[in-house]
């Protein structure tokens, strides 16, 4: 309320509105999830262990997708090769962070034992550095080739990961590799330990994981950390928010704004283009492999199969959900993503062997010929539940084509905030600081704008 | 006179270009050391000889592939992802009714496993024989069913999930595509399982001496080169012999002059589709059968190296695409010369990414389709 107050008065009602919009949303998609698991009679650990990952994938869905919003909501850069940058961001970050070893030995690699948060630093800043070399020759392209460019970057990386020429290798003393195939083990100390050891918190932490102690049972310890993870994540969704929120309203975004609507008229304007998309798309990409290190670390290792283009593709449904050049439409977009494709299926695959001994046969073939045979579906069905995971791909894919044809905007798309600093539409009364106000109806204005 | 006007030309050359200059240092230091390698004896004459001939094989997989990719890409303006999966879904079309008639529809294996290409190891090609020499029946009608299913499936998901975008931006079309991609390619996943599987018997071979050694010419490279030149050369005569090439090119020029010229413009986009994804389709058999091996992930795989291809020959280029496939093949599989293995499918890409620095326009530019 206080933020609110302190506002005036079209802006108050705009912040109200889309917090708002957030909260209720997330205030839906965690009662369902709480309903149901009460109607499945979950245990007390069971609820807290779904909305511990719910939450987890709500906030690393709507950090990438904001991250995204900046490239192609602000930019109009396709990226394409987000995954990319989560890896390499990790990679940075495990290599850096990992406990030391001096003496090389078959399988087992170390880092610089560095602590994590030079560790998460370090995997941003690389991770915009290879925005930088993806941007250097890409960015003057088609928006095309920048797609093809950034997919090709991700599928190398991948590769690099895996080779197993760069398993193991020697800087100064320290034997450090990438693992090739079978990955890295994350042998540092757990990121939320070191959050509340770094605030001094750590006892007090352990104090309350004790009181929780009294609801969940043996061992509360770690299902209370992943719980904890997910809600420190959903405060650095709320840092990225405001930082691209600052960066979409400052003079460089509206120079970005001005960039998707129209490159050439913004180049002889006066602005170096080249220069604003190649900051913008290394801004983007250092959240994305913030995003990645985010994601990934409080895991107990990495495997660089994690990161087929899929991750892409799901960040990139994220988004389109939500309504690209909106920021809280990424953020919701995210939530909605996580919630309802991505571990929906699971969740519900989890509720049907719930009430049923889900009896899945080993392939395609045994499942459908009893269908064929003696009109029995159960094999079928089973198997069709057994197999969710590539089912959801599908599902997915579907669903990102209905969402082209028949809602290319998303639910806040038409919000995309118009590349001017005044609001475009014939002002009511004089413009103050009018800022991402409704649809910019272009009647042919004079600044940075274009008529679409 | 004439050494100062040969240098003030170089410096000319050296202004204009550097790229290019230092594209064609880099290109000779490869080749020297490669001499020097021959040479000293690190390589040896026919091991160079096998690289480039599998770099040639694989190239002209990515060249018939190419085509359809660089032809839907000029004329619907939009980079196609879901093409790779066109490639995967066109081979388990054609393995499937290859193992049906090898497995003599049932008589020989259950003819569920046999339809699902031997999914989870039930049916192996191997024990069934399966090979261009040993039963050339089966191979020539899954080739054949191979391109007539990948042209329906192009023609069912232009109409339902292309053609309500047609005027929409590239973009837009190439998001659609992703989506399109996913779904192709999990469903096969849902269907074939998971599993890459073996396909051929082992067939005989000719054995070609070269300066230091033999090369092994398989039956299925043999296969593989007659049917795809076999295939260009078509191409090459339908679209520089008839009107539809013509049509094909004015569309991809400008489509709304092509409109009003009274070009049918969807009947061209039809006969787009038909030749592109039946060459697809047929293209990834062959390499399946050239390879031996099938997964549901393969044509995705290969899909970035077409791109490649496709960028590096110009789009729109036929010519550019089979140029652009036989170079991207050749370097795919001669990089480990330099570099180790691991590393030969970004070299590829590394390719194309220097020509999109120093030649974005590619090899063929400006010679739209043909």
């Amino acid at each position: 309320m206080s933020v609110a107050e302190r506002l005036p008065e079209p802006l108050a009602a705009l912040w109200e509105n889309d917090v708002t919009k957030i909260t209720s949303l997330l205030a839906v998609i965690y009662a369902v999830y709480l309903l149901t698991g009460a109607a499945l009679g979950f245990s007390p650990r069971g609820q807290i262990n779904s909305i511990a990952s719910l939450t987890f994938y709500i906030a690393v869905f709507a950090l990438l997708a904001l991250a995204l919003n900046l490239h192609w909501g602000y930019t109009g850069l396709f990226n394409i090769g987000i995954v990319g940058f989560m890896a390499i961001g990790i990679y940075t970050m495990a290599i850096v962070s990992k406990a030391p070893v001096f003496a090389a030995e078959t399988g087992r690699s170390g880092g610089f034992g560095m602590p994590i948060i030079v560790g998460i630093i370090a995997g941003t800043v690389v991770a915009a550095l290879l925005g930088l070399v993806v941007a250097l020759p890409a960015l003057r392209l088609r928006a095309d080739y920048l797609a093809i460019v950034t997919i090709a970057m991700s599928e190398i990386l991948r590769f690099v990961f895996l080779s197993g020429d760069l398993e193991q290798f020697t800087v100064a003393g320290y034997v450090v590799g990438l693992g090739g195939g079978s990955g890295l083990i994350l042998d540092f100390t757990p990121p939320v330990e070191a959050f509340f050891t770094a605030l001094g918190l750590w006892n007090a932490y352990l104090g309350f994981v004790d009181v929780v102690g009294a609801v969940v049972p043996n061992n509360p310890k770690p299902v209370v950390d992943s719980l904890v993870y997910g809600f420190l994540l959903l405060f650095v969704v709320a840092g990225y928010y405001v930082l691209l929120r600052r960066v979409g309203n400052s003079p460089f975004g509206r120079v970005l704004k001005a960039i998707r609507e129209d490159e050439e008229a913004t180049n002889s304007l006066g602005k170096d283009t080249d220069a604003f998309k190649t900051k913008a798309f290394m801004v983007g990409c250092g959240l994305m492999g913030l995003g990645g290190v985010l994601w990934f670390m409080a895991q107990g290792a990495i495997t660089p199969n994690t990161y087929r283009p899929r991750l892409t593709f799901f960040v990139w449904i994220a988004l389109i959900i939500g309504g690209a050049g909106s920021n809280t439409g990424s953020v919701m977009g995210g939530a909605i993503f996580a919630a309802v494709l991505f571990q929906g299926p699971r969740y519900l695959k989890n509720l049907i062997e719930n009430f049923v001994e889900v009896d899945a046969p080993s392939g395609f073939g045994p499942a459908v010929s009893p269908l064929i045979s003696n009109l029995d579906p159960l094999p079928f069905l089973f198997y069709t539940i057994d197999s969710i995971r590539q089912l959801q791909l599908v599902i997915m894919g579907l669903i990102l084509i209905y969402l082209m044809h028949n809602r290319p905007q998303g639910l806040l798309g038409h919000r995309k905030e118009p590349a001017s600093g005044v609001p475009l539409d014939r002002p009511r009364r004089p413009a103050g600081e009018g800022e991402g106000r409704p649809p910019a109806a272009a009647d042919g204005g004079s600044r940075g704008e274009t008529d679409e | 006179m004439g050494i100062s006007e040969t240098y003030a030309r170089g410096r000319r050359l050296l202004g204009a270009s550097p790229g290019n200059v230092l594209l064609a240092a880099i290109l000779a230091v490869l080749l020297l050391d490669l001499g020097r390698q021959l040479l000293v004896g690190e390589q040896q004459f026919f091991r160079l000889g096998v690289l480039i001939k599998d770099g040639l094989m694989r190239g002209l997989v990515i060249g018939l592939a190419g085509i359809g990719l660089s032809m839907t890409y000029s004329i619907l303006n939009f980079a196609n992802f879901a093409h790779g999966d066109y490639i995967t879904a066109g081979g388990f079309a054609g393995w499937a009714t290859t193992y049906a008639i090898a497995g003599a529809f049932g008589a020989r294996a259950d003819i569920g496993s046999l339809l699902l290409v031997g999914a989870g190891g039930s049916v192996f090609g191997g024990a069934l024989g399966i090979g261009i020499v040993t039963s050339p029946i089966a191979v020539i009608v899954g080739l054949v069913v191979a391109g007539v299913f990948t042209i329906a499936l192009s023609l069912l998901i232009d109409r339902y999930a292309f053609k309500p975008l047609r005027d929409r931006s590239g973009i837009a079309l190439l998001i659609t595509s992703i989506g399109v991609a996913f779904a192709i390619r999990f469903l096969i996943q849902f269907v074939f399982g998971p599993s890459r599987r073996g396909l051929t018997a082992t067939q005989p071979s000719l054995t070609v001496p070269f300066v230091d050694g033999t090369i092994q010419l398989r039956a299925h490279d043999i296969t593989l080169a007659v049917i795809a030149v076999a295939l260009m050369l078509g191409v090459h005569l339908l679209l520089q012999r008839t009107k539809l090439g013509k049509a094909m090119r004015a569309m991809a020029d400008n489509e709304d002059l092509a409109r009003i010229t009274g070009i049918p413009t969807e009947q061209v986009v039809r006969a787009t589709w038909i030749i592109g994804s039946g060459l697809t389709g047929v293209g990834g058999y062959m390499f399946f059968l050239w390879k031996g091996t099938m997964g549901y992930f393969d044509g995705w795989l290969l899909l970035l190296l077409i791109f490649a291809a496709v960028i590096l020959g110009g789009i729109g280029s036929i010519y550019g695409a089979i140029l652009g496939g036989l170079i991207i093949g050749l370097t795919a599989s001669v990089s480990v010369v330099w570099i180790p293995s691991d590393f030969s499918r970004a070299a590829a890409f590394l390719v194309m990414i220097v020509i999109l620095l120093v030649k974005p326009q590619g090899l063929f530019a400006g010679r739209t389709t043909a």
